[in-house]
């Protein structure tokens, strides 16, 4: 079952990847602000493997809490103070 | 009872892992960023959820007792937050485009909708 952890966790990493190229070189603002957001998903979902892989996700799922609580507090104010003014 | 659970994480995880490849391709390939939002906003969200449950089904398949079922609970919890949160932060960043007058993609560069929308409706 590691295996398969650590195989779905490659592809997420993979598709972290392909996201980044939205994130860095997306054609204008709103473009990077979703594609942190979907980095962000990506991440905790990374983040609960990790813990089954090492065997510690009674720690870890806390870590993968506040991320999800950060992530979506984040998209909130991005979209409040940066949208109407660059785009 | 074991194996049973372990099989059916594993198609849960699956399932999840192809609905966020398929938000991602569609992600990369649309047009502009309303039919990303389009793509990402809706896969994204079924795909964490469907991986979250299939993630705390596994914890529970060494047995019950009072920690699994916590972590699987704070799991659901974590599933269930972002299955609320996803939607409405998808939807504030549409919202905040659509007001500051960003026309929406037409195949003959055409706007369908009459522009710019009237305040206050």
């Amino acid at each position: 079952m590691e295996n398969f952890f650590i195989g779905v966790g490659l592809a997420l990493s993979l598709l972290v990847l392909l996201s980044f190229y939205r994130a860095i070189l997306g054609p204008t603002v709103i473009d990077r602000i979703i594609g942190v957001g979907v980095l962000g998903t990506k991440t905790l979902i990374i983040l609960l493997l990790m813990g089954f892989i090492y065997k510690r996700i009674d720690m870890f799922v806390d870590i993968s809490l506040v991320y999800a609580i950060l992530n979506f507090i984040a998209v909130l104010i991005f979209s409040k103070f940066f949208v109407s003014k660059w785009v | 009872m074991s194996i049973i659970i372990t099989v059916l994480s594993i198609i849960l995880v699956s399932a999840g892992v192809f609905f966020l490849a398929a938000g991602t391709i569609g992600f990369l390939r649309l047009p502009d960023f309303y039919t990303r939002l389009h793509a990402v906003g809706k896969c994204d969200t079924l795909g964490t959820v469907l991986s979250l449950t299939g993630l705390a089904l596994y914890n529970l398949h060494e047995g019950l007792s009072l920690v699994s079922i916590l972590v699987s609970l704070k799991i659901m919890l974590i599933g269930v937050f972002w299955f609320l949160g996803g939607p409405t932060a998808t939807h504030a960043l549409l919202r905040a485009t659509f007001e500051s007058g960003k026309t929406p993609w037409t195949k003959d560069g055409k706007a369908v909708i009459d522009w710019p929308p009237e305040k206050g409706g």
